[in-house]
Order: C-alpha cells, then structure tokens, then sequence
C-alpha cells in the first residue's frame, strides 16, 4: 500500500531530520511510530502527503510516486489520504457540517463548494459519520463551541469523508486526557477495521501504543531503530529508541 | 453526548442540511440584491463622456511630460515651509481634539456617566463631528476665522473629536470593574476612581488612538489648503491654477514622502511605548 | 493621595510617576507656542472669528431648500460615485490585498501588491481626484477613479492584515484533503477573515460615501462642487441645506452597514433586524476613516 524508500528530509542544508528511512505498510492495521521528541516523526507522517517537501527519497503509494507529483496529480493522491492533527485544525468558524465536507473538497468543483452546493450522498455520508463518532446532532454547531474531544472526532470524520486509503494521525491524543485519548484511539482502531485501511499514527505514548497497534515502528535521531510487533517491545528496546533508562519503571 | 432525542436521528427530513436557515437566506438574498440594483442603477445613469475617456491615455502621456522634470528648485523655499506648516496644523489639530474629546468620551462611557441622556447627548456630538468631512469642517472654517492655518488646525481638531471620543468612549467601557470596584470601597472619589481606576487601564489605548489620529491628520491635513485653510494644499492649489505640472509633481512627492514617514514613525512608536 | 508625599519613603509611592512624562509634557508645550507663533495664531484671531461666527451661524439658518433639484442630482451622482468606487474598489482589492499577503504568496508577488497599496494609502482622495480630472477630464468619472484608488488602499491594507493573522493550521488541514487552491480559499481562509472583510467593506463604503461629497471640489463630480460654488457665493442658507443632507444621507448608509453587518456577520434575518437588543456585532477598531 505505502512504501518509502530512502526517505531524507533536512529543512537546513547539513542538518538531516530523517535520514534514509525505509518502510513498508501493509494493507490493514494500526502502525504506531513512537521515539523521542524532534525525532522527526511528525516529519515523517508530513512528508507523505507532502504538506512537507521531502529531500531525496521516493514515497510509493497505490503504485505511484507521491513524491515526483505536483498540481493536480498530486492533489488527487492527498485526497485518498487522511490526516487527523494533534490540535485538530478544525476551521473553527465552520460548522461541523462544513468541516466534514471539507473533506469532499478534493471531489467537488471550487465553484459549487464556495456555494455550499455538495452532493446529496456526501451529506448523508456525513451525517452517518456523526453517527458513528457520536456527534447525532452537531451538525450546525460550531467548530469552536466544541470541547477537544469532540472536535478530534469531528477531525477525524473530515478525513474519513474522503474515503482514504490510507490514514495518516499526528499526535492525534497529545492535546487530550488520559480518558478521551483511549476513546480517540478506539474510534482510530474501530474505523481501521470497518473500513479495512491502514493507519499511520505517530505519538508518544508508549502503553497506547502497546495497546492499540498492531506494529510499533520506533525512531531515533531520524532513522528507524526498532520496527515489530508491540509484543517485542521490551525495556532494551524502549532504551535503544529513548536513550538511558532512569524514566524506565 | 449521543444524548440527542432519537426524535433528531431518524426521519429524513431532519437530516437535510442547509448552511442558512431560509429567513437567513432571505436576508443575505436581499442584501445581494440592493446591491446589484445600485451598482446596475448607477452605471447606466452616471454621466461617463465616452470622448474624454477615449482620450485618457494621451492625457496620462501629456501630464507626465508636463511634470517631468521635477521642479526641485522650488522645493527650498514655498513647498518646504507650506509643509512644515501642514505638519504643525496636523499636530496642533491632533492635540486639541484629544484635549475636547476626552471629556465628551468620557460623558459617553455609561460606566463612568450612568445617565442614558446624557451618554446619548455626548454620543450624537461624536457622531456629528465623524459625519462631517474635514472638508467641509474646514470650509465652515475658513467662513468664520479666514483663509488659514488657524482654520486647518480648527478643521484638523473638530473632525478627529469624534473619531477620539468614539474609540476612547469604548476603551473607558471596556474596562474591567475590578479594580474600579476595589478603589469604590475603599470610598475613592468619582475623581480619583478615574485617575487611579480607568485612566491605568485606558492609558494605552488611549495613546494609540492618538497616533492613528495623528497619522490621518497628516494626510487630510494635506489636501485643506485645496479650500484655503493653510498647508501645503494652498501650495498645491497655486501650482495647480497656474498649470505648473512640474511644481505639482514636486508638492506630490513631497506629500508622499511625509506620509510615509508619518507612518513608520507612528508604527516604531506604537511598538516602543505602547 | 496627596497625602502619600508625606511619607519618608518616596519610593514606597505607588503613584510617583518618572521624570520622562513630565519632560514630555513640557517639550509639548514649548512645541503648541512655538506652532502656534509660526502659523500666527493667537487669542486675539479667535476672538474676532468668535464675532464672525455669530453673524456666520445666523445667515447659515433657516437652510433654504429652494433649489433642490440641483441638490438631488448631486446627491444622486454622489451617490453613483460611491456605490460604483465602492464595488470596484473591492473586486479589485481583494486579489491585491491577497497577492500582498506574505504568509500565503511568495515574495515576488507580495511586493510589488504592497507597493501598491502603499501608494494608493498616500494620497487623499482629493488629491488623487485632481490627478484623474487631468486624465478623465471634469465629471464623475474621475470621482469614482479616484476613490476606487482610496479602496484599495484601505481594503487592500486590511484585508492583507486579515490573511496574515490566519491560523495556518486551519488552511494545512483543507489543504491535506487534497482540495485545489480556490477552495482552500473558500473553505481555510474565507471563514477565518470573512466577518472582518465584511466590517470594512462596509465602513469603506461609509467613507466613500463622505468622500464622494467632497471630490467635486476639486471638479470630480458629486455634490462637493455645488457645495464649494455655494461657499463662494456666501449661500450660506443653501450651504446649510446641503450639508444637512449630506449628513442625512450618511447616516442613513451607517444605519444600512449596520444591517449588512448584522445578516452577514450574525446572521441575522429581517425579524432579528426589527428586535431590538441584540446588538450589532462588535467591530475591531479601524484604524482609518
């Protein structure tokens, strides 16, 4: 489904963020990035739908080369790509409703979008989708009336709208509490499998990322240091991809 | 929070979606339409003399011509002193408005005056003197005191109360009780509610307003000499009767040059004291 | 608190104010008698134009509406020139405000769009009126030239403020959903500026409409050349008349902007409109007018 082969990314000259990363995710299931702070995760999940220019490196998707593309190719890759954001990026003056739409945009001309004009299946898909994150009811409410939770799930439900095929999280429980976060991550885990896609999430929460995942992929200083199953994640290994061991039990 | 009554899930009506509701959409209609109307109403009654228009490029071409080369040399003298006076009518302007209009904006402020009619009252001298154009408030002006600066500086100041009143009306009304609350009971005077209560919490506001005044009132000072009320508009109006392009071009430039540096002095005072 | 001078610590005093302010204070002092020395006004000119005004008032009063047809054609042209320097002055600055935002455009277009309007702010509009009545000829064409230049100035240096205080994050999220570059416009950075572009279109459009009063002065069509001619005739009754529209017309349109902002800010519909108590929405201070 995604491949990257020999990812780089130095924003100044010299400095790399990554460096020559490799990875391979398959069809299905929740792959959890985990490594210390600036180690380049966010980078990483940046880079594949580009809202980051990667360096060198090729990004495979669905048998094209994410990272040769511009304009219009390159648009209609990212929008079988969902991303949900660790602060949610609702636009806060939209309604939910809108937001969720906004997932659409990729599909439906800017002329009818300005206006508001959406297809009548996107707007039920929509409302199912409110449903289905438990937000029956919202759908004229304000993005900025909303509690974090809540707007996450709306986060999340933008980028389902966009039927992915893959679906990239940023840190998607950094700015939640303990409760909600496993909540968030249950809704992230249900939709990888009713929908039967991958999902890339990267955050630092070590035991969510036991809990939830199905491969754990651990980075450090830009490179990738540990990749299994969640199983295999032992103290040595937790000490290879954070360094020392005093933060340990 | 899927405690929404099931009422709302199921029956399809309810799941239709519309950004406005159809009163709100009737509104936003109408306001397009009015507009639409005066823009059509206005381009097929407004005389527009197709000749004239035709010709403007070769007018363009001509005033450029007429106007190069500058006349720097008259610079020196005229242009330099009319400008200094238009400088000297804006900041004097700017000086007596805030000293007027700081007992108006109080008067307008209910927190400080709680009397509607006279907030009311104060209220429609601030609106009259914005309705006013400096103008017009300079050609009253120049009707009582004479051709001038003192009638600029007049014109300057009487246009800007209502500008400064305004804003420092709101500033007074914005702020917070609290401290106001606390000198109340320690039993502090009206007087000294205002000096330690409010003038703290507006004084930042209220010198901010003072430079963004200051700023207009060097462009609009600009153009009062057009009626005779003194600056370097007088200059302007001479070189213009006279057909002296080149002096025109050179007063032009030296507007332009003063407001520009109006303003980044204004922006590198606002980030210094304020 | 005077009493707090008495105290022999001078530092404990919470209201000691520097030295600076009252150095200030004085400067400003020495300055407002040296101008006013400069530009020969003294006690004594205000004094005479205080009996002026008496006699001045007095012929301003009753305001004569006798002529009014030439009153309501230059109203009415006023009006024109407003409505149309108004329209046009949008359309055109909201590409340029746009082009001129540095967070969204690089450098070699944001540049030459602040230029822009830099220049366009300079000038009053009486002046740049003067400059199209040389290139248009008299009439009201060079009004609405005139102040469509001013609109941009001032739309075009707010709306670029607008963008430039966008979130970011908002407009990388539309974009991630592979939406092409108009409608990460419409759906990322509209509704972040709209309610703002909303104040002061309508302000401009306020100011256009006393603008538009005052560019027959200079020959550039609208009620200002009747006004002027008026002034110099010494019809002051009829002057009078003519400002009092002036101000009936211009409070009317602050009335009409208050309702447009309050359809498109607040949403409101036509019952809110006539309900009194909810107030119109509160508008940033402009920092122009």
């Amino acid at each position: 489904m995604l491949t990257l082969q020999h990812l780089s990314k130095s924003y100044v000259a010299g400095v790399p963020v990554l460096q020559d990363v490799n990875l391979d995710i398959a069809a299905r299931g929740i792959t959890a990035i985990i490594g210390p702070s600036g180690t380049g995760k966010s980078t990483l999940i940046r880079c594949i739908n580009r809202l980051i220019e990667p360096t060198q490196g090729a990004i495979l998707f669905d048998g094209t080369d994410v990272a040769r593309l511009s304009g219009a190719g390159l648009r209609h890759a990212r929008r079988h790509i969902g991303m949900v954001f660790q602060e949610y990026n609702l636009v806060e003056r939209l309604t939910v409703m809108e937001n969720l739409l906004s997932g659409r945009l990729g599909y439906v001309s800017a002329w009818r979008a300005w206006r508001r004009k959406f297809p009548p299946a996107d707007i039920r898909r929509a409302f199912e989708l409110l449903d289905v994150v438990g937000l029956t009811g919202f759908a004229n409410q304000r993005a900025d009336a909303l509690s974090g939770g809540q707007r996450q799930r709306v986060g999340i439900a933008r980028a389902v709208m966009q039927e992915p095929k893959l679906l990239l999280a940023d840190e998607p429980t950094s700015s939640l509490d303990p409760k909600t976060s496993v909540e968030i991550m249950q809704l992230l885990a249900d939709i990888a499998r009713s929908r039967e896609i991958p999902v890339l999430i990267n955050m630092h929460d070590v035991e969510l990322a036991k809990r939830f995942a199905d491969r754990v992929v651990g980075m450090s200083g830009g490179r990738i240091v540990f990749d299994g199953p969640p199983g295999d994640l032992d103290d040595g290994k937790l000490k290879v991809i954070y360094g020392g061991e005093g933060w340990l039990h | 929070m899927a405690s929404t009554p099931t009422a709302m899930q199921s029956p399809v009506a309810a799941r239709e979606w519309r950004r406005f509701t159809s009163a709100q959409r009737l509104a936003r209609f109408a306001v397009y339409l009015v507009m639409t109307a005066a823009i059509v109403a206005s381009l097929q009654t407004i005389e527009i003399i197709p000749e004239f228009l035709a010709d403007a490029p070769e007018q363009v071409v001509d005033l450029l011509s007429r106007m190069w080369p500058v006349d720097w040399a008259h610079y020196p003298g005229t242009v330099h002193e009319a400008l200094v006076e238009t400088l000297n009518i804006a900041s004097l302007g700017t000086l007596l408005a805030l000293v007027l209009a700081l007992p108006v904006g109080i008067l307008a402020a209910h927190n400080l005056v709680p009397s509607t009619p006279i907030n009311l009252l104060a209220k429609l001298v601030l609106v009259s003197s914005r309705s006013v154009n400096s103008l017009v408030w300079a050609l009253l002006f120049v009707g009582i005191f004479g051709p001038g600066p003192l009638a600029g500086t007049l014109a300057i100041a009487f246009r800007s109360i209502g500008f400064v009143g305004k804003l420092c009306g709101e500033a007074l009304e914005e702020a917070h009780a609290g401290p106001i609350e606390a000198l109340t009971a320690a039993g502090a005077s009206w007087t000294s509610r205002l000096t330690f209560g409010y003038w703290p919490q507006v004084k930042p506001a209220f010198w901010s307003i003072a430079l963004f005044r200051w700023d207009i009132n060097v462009r609009e000072s600009a153009v009062l000499g057009l009626v005779g009320a003194g600056g370097i508009g007088m200059a302007l109006d001479a070189a213009l009767n006279l057909f002296q392009w080149d002096r025109v071009a050179v007063i032009l430039i030296a507007i332009f040059a003063v407001v520009v540096i109006a303003e980044v002095v204004v922006t590198q005072l606002r980030k210094r004291v304020i | 608190m005077r009493a707090a001078t008495d105290l022999p610590a001078p530092l404990d005093n919470p209201f000691r104010s520097s030295v600076w302010p009252r150095i200030a204070g004085v400067a400003l002092l020495v300055y407002v008698v040296w101008a006013c020395a400069q530009m020969d006004i003294s006690w004594a000119r205000v004094e005479i134009g205080l009996e002026n005004a008496a006699h001045f008032f007095s012929r301003l009063f009753p305001p004569n509406f006798t002529r009014w047809e030439i009153l309501v054609k230059g109203l009415l042209e006023s009006l024109q020139i407003a409505v149309l320097a108004s329209a046009l002055g949008i359309v055109l600055a909201l590409p340029i405000g746009l082009c001129a935002s540095r967070n969204l455009m690089p450098a070699w277009a944001s540049w030459p769009a602040r230029f822009l309007i830099v220049t366009a702010r300079s000038f009053h509009p009486v002046i740049v009126a003067i400059v199209f009545v040389k290139a248009v000829g008299f009439g009201a064409l060079a009004g609405v030239l005139a102040l469509t230049v001013a609109s941009i100035g001032f739309i075009g240096k707010l709306f670029t403020e607008a963008i430039e205080e966008i979130s970011l994050k908002q407009v990388e999220a539309v974009r991630a959903t592979g939406a092409p570059f108009a409608s990460v416009l419409g759906f990322g950075v509209l509704p972040q500026v709209f309610s703002r572009f909303i104040g002061f279109a309508t302000y401009q459009l306020d100011s256009n409409l006393r603008n538009s009063t005052m560019v027959g002065i200079v020959g550039a069509g609208g009620i200002g050349g009747t006004l002027f001619a008026a002034f110099q005739r010494f019809d002051y009754d009829f002057v009078c008349a003519i400002l009092l529209s002036i101000i009936a017309i211009i409070m009317a349109g602050e009335l009409m902007a208050t309702a447009v902002r309050r359809i498109f800010i607040g949403n409101a519909t036509f019952a809110d409109l006539w309900r009194r108590g909810r107030a119109a929405p509160k508008l940033q201070p402009l920092q122009d007018d």
